[in-house]
């Protein structure tokens, strides 16, 4: 037997690099295993190919695959069997035990080992078993997952035993879930029990599923164990919702705190109603728009991502040169006149929309999202945020601490607290109260500029965009308290929140009405806000 | 029920109110007798104004008594009621309504009904009219009755707000410094005017100038840092060490 | 001459008397004589569409007039006009859909079309009663006045003034507008109400209806006018002027400030009601989009422009600004919202008095032969 003579070589030569696991496999077990599967009734066939993948060993998979794709065959001349990959009348073989390359071989040497179907499905479920083995923690996953979803009693000893040796977290909890799932069919309750106990580890919808059919089990300790489970996972889903709730909670408050920053400097600060707050926002969000046009039509590709990090300053300069222009065009006529201020730059407002719509058309511009911005994080299963709000959330707070660190250590800040508490004294001072009045207002607008860079991310870019976001600005300003931003960042934050909480019982439009009603209501107790001035202050 | 306040018309008992940590007034008590004239000075930020505002109902006091006539609790009070029971007050900055004219200012401010209904149906009696009338010749306005109070200089208007009290017939008055931005010869009459008023009802004057306070000839209220310093003639308060300390500093 | 009788002859002057008069027969008698009984080729002959056209300016004349007692007189800009208008305007539409009765596309004699379109089995109880004239002009005025009652509550007690009151009208008028755009709320969602048949058994197409309707907002507005006049030459007008000016002070007077505000306030929401219910059947249609904030900003700038605390400016500015809008809006559509953006910015820098305002400064002017001083902070 040469062929035996030369496996005994090999075996030695492998012995001795022993570099793959799967060799440890015994070999003589896999190549009669394998000389099986040559046999005539589908039925020894079936019986070989499964003592084949039992041995987990790696090699077995390719045999397995040939064998289910129509490609092992036998020779004729020593009844040996190899993979063939058939080109004309000719096929090129490999050894299947060793890998190596076994020559080629016409192919009316060769007798082909002929599968039926049921052979077939056979073969596919035990060579996705045998995925198992494999090098790759995903496909490693996968078989895990196809084991799970159907294991057989012979399947659970493979099982068992690639759970021994994995090391992946995701892979190892796959295939506990697999090996309980079967031991939960046992009959002996206190495998049953044990199996309940290990699933507890994963608190899954799929968990839930799997233990479902044991809530009318005999024995009672399986019944109280299954129950205890089902309840710790509704915990935990329940947990997750709300957590979710949360965070979308969160995310609208810094859309509304973006949105309101810029209103509680112009308003808080200065005590002007600027109605084109909106349009600031919405001429930053054509600004991103233009600034991704520029990097698609001239810089390579491999930049595009950044074009978002550009539009900051962009739409922040673009924006803050209308405000100034504003303030010192229209706005500084109209100080000590709020009412008056409102239509004005209502008017402002209205115009800045028709001068948009006439350069870019009435219909949505599409900002994309840069790469690193899309895509999903799951935090833990079944918590799934995605980035593109994650990154907004981060950004709002920067810019709420970027702006309450300006208005505190600069010494522009100090000028503008200085100008809003005591006018003349600042200009006895030598402070030039119009250009700081200016440059105010231009921060203000250019802080909507930016709050638009991150809108474009979330939502359309239209002319209407500012209109979208002006009442519930103002809400968020007003409820706060006007003049603090502590104020605002807690308006916007509880005001997100309650919107987002509301909305699974009262849809969001229903929601938002509350909300508003709520506002009116809670102006009652607190006219001046959450984080209200007193005393004299308050009075001018 | 309470003893001591009895037969006064104003009574303030441990008064506080602090803003934000600050506290404008300090335990404050104060009496003010029916009929009785006094004036209160103080530095800035002694809580003169404040004081008024607590009397008046624009501040609710943190702790303290606070009664009108010995019995009424202002603190549960609104300006409007307040106003009503017979409190009237002038501004430190002269508020008049300046669109209206001096004639419409003083017939808001006339003692009557006050409610809507009451109002928009209301037609002014002819005795009225000559009250009012009378009143524009008392103020020193001859004349200016059809004018747009807006129009008036700083000194008209404070009179024409000493007017309007006038025409409220309040119990008591309180002027948040009448005087300021008036001529000698015009602080001369009002002091006059403030005299003459007192015959009828009790007036508590707040005012830094010592000219006027000692023409007033009143029992003087020093406050400082919320609380009463000192209580007397002026004479006596102003050789008050204490007193003396509080203006020229320490 | 009792006194009663005395203040009603003093709601206008000696002068104002006729104008008034002549005004009221022009736009009552004479325009309406014209569209009718003069022939379609003379030159004096007023067309179909713009017989349509001034009755609906009318409507929005009355809605500035009582836009012009809050904010003009009391100081209060409500932007919550728009809303209390459109109030007004879906009871009317309430009235009119039930008149529809079985003539309807489903031919339901008992639900509007939209309603058996949304498989709905009955009325809601909110609809009961529409189908009764009189009960649905009761809600036209109590709707919004109830309404405007709550809100001016809550807000005047609070001492919510200027620009807060401002935004928390505004706040209420885009609930209004989410609440009427759901289909739920049972009020025909974005479509809203349209598709009228009849009013109070006359077919709405005909010429009758419609010149009916015309010359009852002509005399509406006119009764408006003096019942507006009666309460700002009265006590409580004066009342209001010094809350203007000098809320608090008001408060030191003795005079009860919330309650004085908030009558203005509800006559003035009832008024605007009023406004909206006739302009509905004029136009054909009521739906959400009338809510629109922008609407009622839009108000506010009529008022500006004619001259705000003038009930004349108030009439004047609405027909001024809805003429140039119809004018423009035809000839130059994208040039519109220009216009009406420089509009609020001119008004307001260089016309605080608006029309009537710059008319009394020429006038004074050629009078005195001086030059115009421009004020900012009159």
């Amino acid at each position: 037997m040469r062929c035996v003579r030369l496996l005994q070589v090999l075996f030695v030569l492998l012995a001795l690099g022993a570099a793959l696991p799967a060799r440890a496999a015994d070999d003589s077990t896999f190549s009669s295993a394998l000389a099986g599967l040559a046999a005539d009734g589908f039925a020894e066939k079936i019986a070989a190919a499964e003592r084949l993948a039992g041995t987990g060993d790696a090699r077995a998979l390719a045999v397995l695959r040939a064998m289910e794709s129509g490609a092992l065959f036998v020779r004729k001349s020593d009844g040996a069997v190899l993979i063939g990959a058939v080109t004309g009348r000719e096929a090129a073989l490999t050894d299947p035990l060793t890998g190596a390359d076994a020559g080629t071989s016409p192919t009316r040497d060769l007798t082909k080992i002929t599968v039926n179907n049921a052979l077939r499905s056979a073969l596919a479920g035990l060579a996705a078993r045998l995925d198992l083995t494999s090098p790759d923690p995903a496909r490693r996953l996968a078989a895990a997952q196809a084991a799970a979803s159907d294991p057989s009693p012979e399947a659970v000893a493979l099982l068992k035993g690639a759970l021994a040796r994995e090391t992946d977290a995701g892979v190892k909890a796959a295939l506990s879930a697999a090996v309980a799932r079967s031991a939960l069919a046992s009959p002996d309750a206190a495998e049953r029990l044990q199996a309940v106990a290990d699933l507890s580890g994963t608190l899954s919808a799929e968990v839930r599923f799997l233990v479902a059919p044991l809530a009318n089990d005999p024995d009672p300790a399986v019944r109280q164990a299954v129950k205890d489970l089902t309840a710790s996972i509704e915990r935990r889903e329940t947990a997750v919702a709300v957590t979710l709730n949360l965070f979308q909670g969160v995310s609208l408050g810094s859309v509304l705190l973006l949105a309101a920053v810029g209103l509680a400097i112009t308003f808080g600060v200065m005590g002007v109603i600027n109605m084109a707050h909106g349009e600031m926002i919405m001429l930053g969000a054509y600004t991103t728009f233009v600034v991704q046009e520029a990097f698609r039509a001239w810089l390579p590709p491999s930049v595009f991502g950044l074009y978002l990090i550009l539009a900051i300053p962009a739409a922040f300069l673009v924006a803050g040169a209308v405000g100034v222009a504003l303030e010192r065009g229209v706005i500084r006529f109209l100080y000590g006149r709020p009412l008056e201020t409102m239509l004005a730059t209502w008017g402002i407002s209205l115009a800045l929309q028709q001068v948009v719509r006439s350069l870019f058309g009435a219909t949505n511009k599409e900002v994309a999202n840069p790469v690193w911005m899309t895509g999903a994080w799951e935090a833990v299963p079944g918590l799934v945020l995605t980035w593109n709000r994650i990154a907004i959330v981060i950004f709002a707070l920067a810019v709420l601490a970027a702006v309450a660190a300006s208005l505190r250590y600069t010494s522009f800040g100090l000028r503008m607290r200085a100008v809003t508490q005591n006018r003349p004294m600042a200009a006895c001072m030598g402070i030039k109260t119009g250009w700081v009045d200016a440059l105010t207002f231009g921060l203000g607008s250019g802080i909507a500029g930016v709050a638009g860079v991150a809108l474009s991310q979330v939502g359309n870019v239209s002319p209407n965009l500012g209109q979208t976001y002006i009442v519930d600005s103002f809400m968020v300003v007003v409820f706060g308290g006007v003049g603090s931003l502590w104020g605002v960042l807690a308006g916007a934050m509880s005001l997100g929140v309650v919107n987002k909480v509301l909305e699974p019982y009262a849809g969001a439009m229903l929601g938002k009405i509350l909300v508003l009603v709520f506002i009116i209501l809670f102006i009652q107790k607190r006219p001046r806000g959450l984080f209200a001035l007193k005393g004299r202050a308050a009075e001018a | 029920m309470h003893d001591k306040a009895e037969g006064s018309i104003l009574y303030l008992d441990g008064v506080s109110v602090s803003f934000d940590g600050f506290r404008a007034l300090n335990n404050l008590s104060l009496i003010l007798q029916k009929g009785e004239l006094r004036t209160i000075i103080g530095p800035n930020g002694a809580g003169k104004t404040t004081m008024m505002d607590v009397i008046t109902g624009k501040t609710k006091p943190d702790h303290g008594d606070v009664l009108f006539d010995g019995q009424v609790d202002l603190r549960k009070l609104d300006e409007t009621r307040i106003a009503n029971l017979g409190i009237g007050r002038k501004f430190q900055k002269p508020t008049v309504f300046e669109h209206l004219t001096v004639f419409e200012n003083l017939e808001l401010a006339l003692k009557g009904e006050r409610g809507v209904w009451k109002t928009l149906f209301f037609t002014l009696p002819s005795a009225d009219r000559d009250r009012i009338e009378a009143t524009i010749t008392r103020i020193g306005l001859t004349g200016k009755g059809a004018m747009r109070a807006g129009a008036l200089s700083h000194g008209q208007k404070q009179w024409l707000e000493i007017g309007m009290l006038l025409m409220q017939e309040p119990a008591v008055m309180l002027l948040d410094e009448p005087v300021a931005g008036m001529t000698d010869h015009e602080t001369e009459q009002t002091a006059d005017l403030i005299l003459d008023i007192n015959r009828d009802r009790s007036v508590v004057v707040v005012e830094h100038d010592m000219e006027f306070v000692r023409r007033l000839g009143a029992k003087v209220t020093v406050l400082a840092e919320g609380s009463v310093l000192a209580e007397g003639s002026l004479d006596v308060v102003q050789n008050d060490q204490r007193v003396i300390e509080v203006y020229l500093g320490r | 001459m009792g006194p009663i009788t005395s203040r009603l002859m003093a709601l206008e002057s000696r002068r104002g008397w006729p104008v008034f008069l002549a005004l009221t027969a022009v736009a009552a008698v004479l325009i309406p004589v014209l569209h009718v009984a003069v022939p379609a080729t003379s030159l004096f002959h007023v067309p179909d569409y713009m017989l349509s056209l001034l009755g609906k300016y009318l409507c929005y004349a009355l809605l500035a007039l009582a836009m012009d007692l809050v904010w003009g007189y009391a100081g209060a800009l409500s932007l919550g006009h728009g809303a209390f208008f459109s109030l007004g305007g879906y009871c009317m539409g309430m009235y009119l859909m039930r008149q529809i009765g079985g003539r309807g596309v489903y031919g339901n004699a008992e639900l509007p079309d939209f309603m058996v379109f949304l498989n709905w089995k009955e009325l809601p109880w909110y609809w009961w009663g529409f189908d009764n004239p009189v009960f649905a002009m009761i809600m036209i005025a109590a709707v919004p006045g109830v309404l405007a009652f709550v809100i001016g509550w809550f807000a005047f007690r609070s001492r919510i003034t200027g620009v807060y009151f401002s935004i928390i009208t505004q706040a209420m008028t885009y609930a209004l507008m989410l609440a009427f755009f759901r289909n739920e709320m049972g009020f025909g969602g974005n479509n809203g109400l349209t598709d009228f048949k009849d009013i109070l058994g006359h077919p709405m197409q005909a010429q009758g209806t419609r010149v009916g309707l015309y010359v009852a907002s002509a005399l509406l507005l006119a009764v408006a006018y003096l019942l507006c006049r009666f309460i700002v030459t009265s006590k409580l007008g004066r009342v209001l002027m010094a809350i203007r000016d000098a809320e608090s002070r008001v408060r030191f007077l003795g005079y009860d400030v919330t309650a004085a505000k908030l009558f203005v306030f509800t006559v003035s929401a009832i008024l605007a009601g009023v406004a909206g219910a006739l302009y509905v059947p004029q136009v054909g249609i009521i739906n959400p989009s009338e809510f629109s904030p922008a609407n009622s900003i839009e108000v506010a700038i009529w008022v500006a422009v004619g001259g705000r605390g003038t009930l004349v400016g108030a009439i004047i500015g609405a027909f001024a600004v809805n003429g140039a809008k119809t004018w423009l809006t035809g000839a130059m559509p994208e040039v519109w919202l220009f216009a009406l953006g420089g509009l609020f910015i001119v008004v307001t820098l260089f016309m605080p008095k608006g029309l009537l305002g710059l008319a009394g400064q020429i006038r004074t002017r050629i009078r005195e032969g001086a030059p115009v001083a421009r004020k900012h902070n009159a």
